[in-house]
């Protein structure tokens, strides 16, 4: 798809002409047009609300329209802490987003379970069910850095190839586009965690 | 030579025609040569609120809701021919009065009868 050698294309660009292929040109359409989830969980909701108003504007990146519904939603902001409780409908909201989606993983608990991680009724990290695709460090995390992970995610997106063996997962027949959503056990979620998404590292004593 | 003043019509429709259709194509072709579709029970749910669904969106209602349809038809139709008279009342002859009186009449008819029925014992 993009097989142009970059020497040529700089060449080209100098002389007045602009190249450029349909990976390229659908890459860009849709980095330009996040269409966020609007949802919030906890105190970093309240971060992100700063995030898409005048100070901060997402919208200088694309990110302006926060869809009410997860029909319309490209990208799923995981804001705040998430109970044990409000798991599994996190999980359908997600299944429930069209294809293609990405996740934002925002704050400490929403990575870990953060300051709650002790706490029986704390999900430790929603990347046990979901797949994430950047995780931004913090207790809440600056607008400055919800920005940046939205660049980080859309520099993903860039990256995304349409065709070949590393094709976006979207295009690919064989990823899921829905994951299995966790039931209310007696103790705990069943499964704890969904083992085809989640393969922590492990750990070298 | 001055153009057929329906050739702008003509040019609209294909306009028209074009305008949506064209865009349908290359979704379609998109679906067909690169992402391929994935339905699914989540995605294809009635309830688009993480909350689980239940039943069937297609649900009937109730016929014995008749009496609240008529109850509000009594009173919509009454405000929907009052208010035009109400305006024009001035300049209208003796005869429209009397016609409109008896509109009324029927109208409130209507409302003694449901009354006598018990429909506006809300809290049954």
């Amino acid at each position: 798809m993009s097989d142009i050698d970059e020497g040529l294309r700089a060449e080209l660009q100098r002389q007045g002409i602009w190249v450029t292929s349909m990976q390229e040109l659908y890459n860009w359409g849709r980095k330009n047009s996040i269409w966020p989830l609007q949802f919030g969980l906890a105190c970093c909701a309240i971060e992100m609300i700063a995030t898409a108003a005048s100070r901060y504007d997402i919208a200088r990146f694309g990110g302006e329209i926060f869809r009410p519904s997860p029909r319309q939603a490209d990208l799923m902001i995981v804001a705040g802490t998430v109970t044990k409780k409000m798991a599994p409908q996190i999980v359908r909201l997600y299944n429930q987003m069209p294809d293609p989606k990405y996740v934002i993983s925002m704050g400490a608990c929403a990575i870990s379970g953060g300051p709650f991680k002790q706490g029986y009724n704390v999900l430790k990290g929603i990347d046990r069910y979901i797949p994430v695709d950047v995780y931004i460090p913090g207790c809440p995390p600056r607008p400055e850095a919800l920005l940046h992970a939205f660049m980080e995610l859309q520099r993903k997106i860039d990256e995304q190839k349409l065709t070949g063996a590393g094709k976006a997962a979207h295009l690919d027949r064989t990823h899921p586009s829905e994951f299995p959503v966790p039931a209310f056990g007696a103790h705990d979620l069943e499964p704890a965690a969904n083992s085809a998404v989640f393969q922590p590292p492990e750990i070298q004593r | 030579m001055i153009p057929d003043p329906y050739l702008v019509i003509v040019i609209f429709v294909g306009v028209a025609l074009v305008f949506p259709i064209f865009p349908l194509i290359l979704a379609w072709m998109w679906r067909r040569f690169f992402q391929p579709p994935k339905p699914g029970a989540e995605k294809n749910a009635t309830y688009e609120c993480g909350v689980e669904s239940l039943g069937e969106a297609q649900i009937q209602f109730r016929s014995q809701y008749y009496l609240y349809a008529i109850i509000f038809l009594i009173f919509d139709v009454e405000a929907v021919f009052l208010v035009p008279f109400a305006v024009a009342f001035t300049g209208l002859p003796i005869g429209a009065f009397v016609s409109i009186l008896v509109f009324l009449l029927l109208l409130l008819e209507g409302l003694v009868w449901a009354w006598s029925k018990g429909c506006l014992d809300w809290a049954r």
